[in-house]
């Protein structure tokens, strides 16, 4: 019972999350292929913009929350053949579908008939890979597993300075951005 | 920053603002959860427990299983799924947006206004990007927000490289900037 509680409550912490989530990528104007596709175009550089700051804030957030012991975190592995198979395989899709997996979903939400074809394609994905895996294990492995490294735990630095040079690049990024575009506007 | 003379009573859209709401959200993710924000290993939960009840004998299926750390399950990732679904649906009645194109404005420009020739190419696109999120084991959330968060080697090589790939793929889909 109290495992069935706690699934439960997990469940119900996770949809709590997801709205938020759901409701920052549409309110922010992120779930559509046209904001994505501009960006992929590099016309327009909203989304790299909010997914620097989300990670740069992400990563002081989580600093501060696990140095207080509240936090636990989860490296995805350094598997070289998945991460460089993957990621081309991934952009070749986010070209084509232009919403990515988060934004597909949020864009369902928002009517978008062209990401609820892409959804069911990523359902159709997912089944595929779950079919072919022995097969794609293979190439998943191949050039080594290097596991959960981290930059601080390549370079045998402490988080905290990583994080501070993170924080300190992307504001001072933001901020030149900020300032070469407004001189632009004004000329 | 507010620009002068627009004063602006609804919520910012700001890529910045927006971008750090991101942030905190994925932080109390971490400290709620244990996990970061993340949407295909749901997926490819819910194809793993479907295939398993559809052919429980499969080799494949045996084989995959062993392979992963715990049994597939419905559950936080599953639900922050659904929850993105009706935050996006949410947040869209609240702003009372306009209603969406089925094709959208530059696919339609390049590739013409056929509804079936979109949906086809968005199906497809969005299983080869599947197929891809899997084998590395993460998308532009689970890499792109979580891991580059956790300053994770994985997710900091496969953010740009998807990108650059998409860059790319793009350029080769609808050629040279007219502009």
């Amino acid at each position: 019972m109290a495992t069935q509680l706690d699934t439960s409550g997990k469940r119900l912490l996770g949809l709590g999350t997801g709205v938020i989530f759901g409701a920052l990528l549409q309110h922010g104007r992120l779930a559509r292929y046209d904001m994505i596709h501009d960006q992929l175009r590099l016309r327009d550089g909203s989304v790299i913009k909010a997914m620097g700051t989300a990670v740069a804030v992400g990563a002081v957030g989580l600093q501060l929350l696990d140095g207080a012991g509240l936090a636990k975190t989860e490296v995805k592995p350094m598997k070289v053949g998945g991460v460089v198979a993957g990621s081309i395989l991934f952009g070749a899709g986010l070209a084509v579908l232009g919403y990515c997996p988060g934004t597909s979903v949020a864009a369902v939400g928002d009517g978008r008939r062209d990401a609820l074809a892409g959804v069911l394609g990523m359902l159709a994905g997912a089944a595929a890979f779950v079919a072919l895996y022995p097969k794609l294990a293979s190439a998943i492995d191949a050039g080594g597993d290097y596991g959960k490294i981290t930059l601080p735990t390549l370079t045998s630095t402490k988080r905290s300075r990583w994080v501070a040079g993170l924080a300190t690049g992307a504001l001072t990024a933001t901020v030149a951005n900020e300032v070469v575009q407004r001189a632009r506007v004004r000329r | 920053m507010k620009r002068e003379g627009k004063p602006r009573l609804e919520l910012s859209r700001s890529p910045y603002v927006v971008g750090a709401g991101l942030g905190v959200l994925n932080a109390l993710a971490f400290a709620t959860a244990g996990r970061g924000l993340g949407i295909t290993t749901a997926f490819e939960s819910t194809a793993a427990i479907a295939e398993r009840r559809l052919a429980p004998d499969a080799l494949h299926i045996n084989a995959y299983l062993q392979e992963r750390d715990e049994p597939p399950r419905i559950d936080w990732e599953t639900f922050l799924v659904a929850g993105v679904l009706a935050g996006s649906y949410l947040a869209a009645t609240l702003a009372r947006e306009p209603a969406t194109p089925p094709v959208p404005a530059q696919w339609e420009r390049r590739f013409g206004p056929s509804r079936n020739k979109r949906y086809a190419a968005a199906a497809a696109g969005g299983a080869v990007m599947m197929l891809g999120a899997r084998m590395a084991k993460g998308c532009t959330s689970g890499h792109g927000l979580t891991g580059s968060t956790q300053l994770a080697v994985s997710s900091l090589v496969f953010t740009p490289l998807m990108f650059a790939t998409g860059m790319l793929v793009t350029r080769l889909l609808y050629g040279k900037e007219p502009s």
